[in-house]
């Protein structure tokens, strides 16, 4: 079955897979990570050089720009501005114009501060940016986003980091229906099952992050996130049957023995 | 202190000795980093990659060095 290619920011990927490249032992496991987990796409944080390290390697010697589309991210920023400055510098270093907007609200649940995600969405989208901003799994902030000019939205599974899966499919089913722009679960994913109900409901991707980085075994996780992606969004382009309360005979009632 | 003679820029956040006005260049040499894996501010600007070379960093000035590390 022939899927429809996966589109975002005028660029087309075959893999439905983001992955972040935090909580790695190394650069070598974490390049080793995700060749294993087939992404094109990978998340990156910004943040000072280290000064007093010289001979410290660069991420990018490990990631390719040229072969990974590179996707700088706001983390640790609790304000439009902080944000807004951070995808400037990240435009700078020369990857492109994509960027991962996440302005946190509370330092406990590392919820997205809505308002300021919006603030910080409409000065970036009129600079030239291709926003995808990390956002509350709600509808109307999704719709306003879209509106804004986002060329994607991520609505959170669950807490960054906490694998506990998606927590309200229906706002999720919600967003998928009313979107124009594709619709990437980031953050709460924490194992294959929860990437497969993702794409199952019609997610265009997801991004994650710890549920690989975190797993006993990066690389292995790595591959069962690439295939359970692949599984969720083929069940979802075969159609799923309809749920029922009582039982269909799978086999034949007629000529049974007797 | 009034009157002192700066021998310093901030940098990143900390003092880190220049005794003399340098071009950027420079100075991302001394520091060992490749143009094409940074970005700098210098007081808050931006500075276009392009105009690395006629960028002067001058005693005092707040310059901010940013690269990408490993993050979600």
């Amino acid at each position: 079955m022939q899927d429809t290619s996966f589109e975002l920011g005028g660029k087309k990927y075959k893999s439905r897979l983001i992955v972040g490249t935090g909580k790695y032992r190394d650069f070598a496991e974490t390049r080793a990570a995700v060749e294993e987990s087939g992404a094109e796409i990978v998340t990156v944080a910004v943040r000072r050089v280290n000064i007093t390290d010289r001979g410290k390697e660069n991420l990018l010697d490990y990631l390719d720009p040229k072969r990974y589309q590179i996707l700088p991210n706001t983390a640790g920023c609790f304000t439009a501005e902080e944000a807004i400055r951070t995808c400037r510098l990240a435009r700078e270093v020369g990857v492109g114009e994509l960027v991962k907007l996440e302005v946190i609200g509370d330092q406990q649940t590392l919820f997205p501060d809505v308002a300021a995600t919006l603030e910080a969405a409409r000065v970036l989208v009129k600079e030239g940016f291709k926003v995808m901003p990390y956002v509350t799994d709600d509808p109307v902030t999704c719709l306003r986003l879209q509106e804004i000019g986002c060329v994607a939205v991520m609505p959170l599974a669950a807490p960054i980091g906490s694998g506990l899966g998606i927590r309200n499919p229906f706002n999720l089913a919600i967003i998928i229906e009313q979107a124009k722009v594709p619709v990437i679960v980031d953050a709460g994913v924490g194992t294959a099952s929860d990437a497969a109900e993702a794409m199952e409901l019609g997610c265009d991707g997801v991004l994650m992050n710890t549920a690989i980085a975190g797993a006993k075994d990066p690389l292995a996780m790595a591959r069962a996130m690439k295939l359970a992606i692949e599984a969720g969004r083929l069940a979802y382009r075969a159609g799923r049957i309809e749920r029922k309360l009582y039982a269909t005979a799978s086999s034949p009632l007629t000529g049974l023995i007797g | 202190m009034p009157g002192s003679i700066e021998t310093s820029i901030t940098l990143n956040g900390d003092p880190y000795p220049l005794d003399a006005d340098t071009p950027l260049t420079s100075l991302l040499e001394r520091l060992n980093m490749r143009r094409g894996r940074v970005a700098v501010e210098i007081n808050r600007e931006i500075v276009p990659k392009a105009d690395y070379d006629a960028t002067i960093v001058r005693v005092g000035d707040h310059v901010e060095i940013i690269n990408f590390v490993g993050g979600g």
